[in-house]
C-alpha cells in the first residue's frame, strides 16, 4: 500500500453534505473485476454532461482549469456515506486524489481510504469552509499542505492541527499491508477459533458436509438447480 | 460496574486480540459474498498466493447484476445482455469454483439478494459476526448478530485471516415505544428514525433498536429496520434475541438441529442488553406519532409523513442545509411547499434487501388486490428477494394479484435499487421505491427516487401519485 507522510497540492472544494459513494462512482461506472480503470468514472454524474458520456461538464469543479491537477478534496460532512463500494476510493486514487478534508466520513469509506493510501483528514466544518474560501481566490497559487507526521493542515496563514486514530495513522505513514500484519497473529487466531468451535459449534454450521441434517436440506435446495 | 449492552456482548465474544493502537482483531463467523465487491479480493489473494482461512464460513450468491426479467434470466449467465455484468457474475462462479466456496448460482433455487438469503437459509444466526462487502449487511443484526458492511480490501482481509481489524464503536440505543397505527410499517419506523437523527446521526455507533414497537415487530420487519441502520450512519444495527427470533431461526436449513440446537438456544437467550447497561447515546420515538413516510429529497434524511409538504429553503437558517434543500428540490423537480400527495409517480419498485421478503409482498398484494395500476404509471416492478420468497409468494397466489393489477412479476435480483442491471429509471422520472437510497442517480441517471413502504408504493401505483394508504378505502 502507498504510504502517506506529507503531501502538498491543489485543493478543490466540493462543499456538499452527504456526498455518497454512488455520486463518487455511479454503479454504471463500476462494472469491473479489477481495481484499475475506475478514475474515468469518478463523479461521472456531475463531471460529464450525459450518462456514460465523456463530454466534460464545464461547471463541475474538477473540470475547471483553475483546479487542474487537484489532488485534495475539501468535502462536506458525512463524506463518502452510503454504499460500501471501494471502487469509490480506487477511482479517487486513480484520478490523483491523495487526501480529503471534511468534518466527517461514512465509516466504511473511511476504512477504504486508509486501506488505499488516501488520507481522510477530519477538521471542523468551519475550518474546512475557511480553507475553501482561502483556496477559491486562486487555487493554483494556494496549495494545501498536509503533514500526517505532524498532524497539520497548512495553506498560507491557515494552520490547523488534526487528529487521527493511531491505527489508521500508523498504517498510512508506513504503507502497511494489514493482512500481513494480522497473519503475524495467526497462532492466536487458531487458538481462538479452536476454543470458539468447541463451545459454539453452531457458529461453524456445516454448509457443505453431508453429515448433518441441515446439509441435506441444502443438497435438496441445490439438487433442483436449473 | 454497569452491565453490558448487546453490542458489548457480541464484541467481547469475538475479540481474538486487543492491540495497543486501540483496535482489536475480531473473529468473523460468517462471510457473505456477491459478484460486485468480491472479484478484486480474490484477485488480491491470488497475487499474494494466499488461500481463504476457513472456506466453509463463506456463502456466495449473485444479486446486483442478475436480470429480473424472466426472458433475459432464462439464459443463465450467458443470457445476461450487458457484457460487464455477465463477466462479474461469471467471475463469481469461477472464484467460488476455484476456492471451493458454496454458491447459490444465478438460477439456483437458493439464489437471491444476499441479505435475504443469509437469514432465510440460517446461514446467518444469532450471536454470529457477519460481514459482507455490502453496506446493507446491517440487516442480519435483526437476528441478534453483529453484522456490518465492509470494503473490498476488508473482504480480502477476512478471506485471508478470518478476522477484521476493528475499533469498538459507541453504543447507541434507539427506542421506539408505544404501538404503531394501522398502515404504519417497519419501513416507516426506520425512515422516521433517519428523519429524526439524520444520515450522520449514527456515525461511529452500533445501534440497538428496542422498545415495544420493535419487540412486537416480526423478524422481517426487524430486518427492514436494521437494513437501514447504515442510512443513519451506523455500520451495524441490531435487535435483542427473543422468542420471535428463536421461532424464526428454528428449522432453517443451516440452523443447528437436535442437541446442538438446545446448546445454541441457551447461548442465544443471553443476547440482549443487561437492564443496567449504559448507552453513549439514546434516542426515543413514540410509535403512535409515526405516520407513513415518503422521502422527498436526495438523502434518506429528507423524509416526511405522507400528509406533509416539501420544505421551503427560505425557512432554513443553516447555509449548508439551505443549499442542500435547494439542490435537492432542483434535482427532484419539486417546488417548495408542494404537498407530498401531489407528487406524481412514473414508476414503482417493490423489492431490494430492504423490502423484498414474503411479508413485504403480502403487504403489497393486500393493497393491490382488486385494484389496477393507474394509467399514468409506466411500470410497476414487483421483485421478490429470493427464489424461495418467489416460490412462497406464488404458492399463495400473490403473483396473480400483481399481474391482474397490471404489475410485472419478476425474478429475484437487486433490480431497480441501484441501476446495475437492466432495471433503471429514466431521467426525470419519479419512482415510489421500497429500496433504501434516494441518492442522485441511484436508480438511473437523473432518476428521482422516493423511499416508501411496500403498501405505500402500491398505493402510489394505483392512484398515480403518493397517497396515504390508510385513506384508500375499500377496493
Amino acid at each position: 500500500m502507498k504510504a502517506f507522510t506529507r503531501h502538498s497540492g491543489v485543493a478543490a472544494p466540493l462543499r456538499r453534505r452527504n456526498i455518497d459513494t454512488d455520486a463518487i462512482i455511479p454503479s454504471r461506472e463500476m462494472k469491473r473485476v479489477s481495481r484499475h480503470g475506475l478514475g474515468e468514472g469518478l463523479f461521472a454524474g456531475w463531471r460529464y454532461t450525459l450518462p456514460g458520456g465523456r463530454e466534460p461538464n464545464p461547471e463541475f469543479v474538477l473540470n475547471r482549469p483553475e483546479y487542474s491537477a487537484a489532488s485534495i478534496l475539501l468535502g462536506g460532512d458525512n463524506f463518502g456515506c452510503g454504499s460500501s463500494r471501494e471502487h469509490a476510493v480506487w477511482a479517487l486514487a486513480e484520478f490523483g486524489i491523495r487526501a480529503i478534508i471534511a468534518s466527517g466520513y461514512g465509516a466504511i469509506f473511511y476504512t477504504n481510504c486508509v486501506r488505499n493510501g488516501v488520507l481522510p483528514v477530519c477538521l471542523p466544518d468551519a475550518d474546512v469552509e475557511a480553507l475553501a474560501q482561502l483556496v477559491e481566490s486562486d487555487p493554483q497559487a494556494n496549495p494545501v499542505a498536509i503533514d500526517l507526521e505532524r498532524g497539520e493542515v497548512r495553506c498560507g496563514t491557515f494552520c490547523k492541527p488534526f487528529e487521527m486514530d493511531s491505527a489508521s495513522r500508523h498504517m498510512l505513514l508506513h504503507g502497511l499491508d494489514p493482512i500481513s500484519l494480522t497473519l503475524q497473529s495467526d497462532a492466536e487466531i487458531v487458538r481462538f477459533e479452536g476454543a470458539r468451535r468447541a463451545r459454539f459449534g453452531w457458529a461453524f454450521s456445516p454448509l457443505k458436509s453431508n453429515a448433518s441434517e441441515g446439509s441435506q436440506d441444502v443438497e435438496k435446495m441445490k439438487s433442483t438447480e436449473s | 460496574m454497569s452491565g453490558k449492552t448487546l453490542y458489548d456482548k457480541l464484541w467481547d465474544a469475538h475479540v481474538v486480540k486487543s492491540r495497543e493502537d486501540g483496535t482489536a482483531l475480531i473473529y468473523i463467523d460468517r462471510h457473505l459474498i456477491h459478484e460486485v465487491t468480491s472479484p478484486q479480493a480474490f484477485e488480491g489473494l491470488r497475487l499474494a498466493g494466499r488461500k481463504p482461512w476457513r472456506v466453509d464460513s463463506v456463502v456466495a450468491t449473485p444479486d446486483h447484476n442478475v436480470p429480473s426479467d424472466a426472458s433475459e434470466r432464462a439464459g443463465g449467465i450467458d443470457g445476461i445482455v450487458d457484457e460487464v455484468s455477465r463477466i462479474q457474475v461469471k467471475t463469481l462462479d469461477e472464484n467460488c469454483e476455484e476456492f471451493g466456496i458454496v454458491e447459490f448460482g444465478i438460477n439456483d433455487p437458493g439464489q437471491g439478494i444476499v441479505h435475504v438469503v443469509g437469514p432465510e437459509t440460517g446461514a446467518t444466526l444469532p450471536g454470529m459476526t457477519v460481514v459482507c462487502g455490502d453496506s446493507h449487511t446491517s440487516t442480519h443484526g435483526a437476528l441478534g448478530a453483529l453484522a456490518h458492511g465492509i470494503g473490498t480490501s476488508e473482504v480480502e482481509h477476512v478471506l485471508a485471516t478470518q478476522c477484521l481489524i476493528q475499533k469498538k464503536m459507541k453504543n447507541m440505543l434507539v427506542r421506539v415505544d408505544g404501538v404503531l397505527g394501522e398502515g404504519v410499517t417497519a419501513k416507516d419506523v426506520v425512515l422516521a428514525i433517519i428523519g429524526k437523527i439524520g444520515t450522520a446521526g449514527g456515525n461511529g455507533c452500533a445501534i440497538e433498536f428496542a422498545g415495544e414497537v420493535i419487540e412486537k415487530m416480526s423478524m422481517e420487519g426487524r430486518m427492514t429496520v436494521c437494513n437501514m441502520a447504515i442510512e443513519a450512519g451506523a455500520r451495524a444495527g441490531m435487535v435483542a434475541v427473543d422468542d420471535i427470533t428463536i421461532d424464526y431461526v428454528k428449522g432453517k436449513p443451516f440452523a443447528p438441529k437436535g442437541a446442538e440446537w438446545e446448546k445454541a438456544e441457551a447461548a442465544w437467550r443471553d443476547l440482549h442488553s443487561d437492564a443496567d447497561a449504559k448507552f453513549d447515546v439514546v434516542v426515543e420515538l413514540k410509535g403512535e406519532e409515526i405516520q407513513p413516510q415518503v422521502s422527498w429529497g436526495t438523502s434518506p434524511e429528507m423524509v416526511l409523513p405522507v400528509d406533509g409538504a416539501v420544505p421551503n429553503p427560505a425557512e432554513e437558517q443553516d447555509p449548508t442545509k439551505k443549499s442542500g434543500i435547494e439542490r435537492a428540490l432542483q434535482y427532484m423537480g419539486l417546488r417548495a411547499g408542494q404537498k407530498i400527495t401531489e407528487i406524481p409517480v412514473d414508476r414503482v419498485f417493490v423489492g431490494s434487501c430492504t423490502n423484498a421478503r414474503i411479508e413485504d409482498l403480502r403487504a403489497a398484494a393486500e393493497v393491490a388486490k382488486g385494484r389496477t395500476k393507474a394509467d399514468s404509471v409506466k411500470q410497476v416492478l414487483i421483485v421478490p428477494g429470493s427464489q424461495s420468497v418467489k416460490a412462497q409468494a406464488e404458492s399463495e397466489g400473490l403473483h396473480k394479484v400483481f399481474v391482474e393489477a397490471g404489475f410485472e412479476w419478476r425474478e429475484p435480483s437487486c433490480s431497480m435499487c441501484l441501476a446495475m442491471n437492466s432495471d433503471k429509471l429514466g431521467a426525470g422520472e419519479h419512482c415510489a421505491s421500497t429500496s433504501n437510497r434516494n441518492f442522485e442517480g441511484r436508480q438511473g441517471f437523473g432518476g428521482r427516487t422516493h423511499l416508501v413502504s411496500p403498501a405505500m408504493a402500491v398505493a402510489a401505483a394505483v392512484t398515480g401519485h403518493f397517497t396515504d394508504v390508510r385513506k384508500l378505502g375499500k377496493a
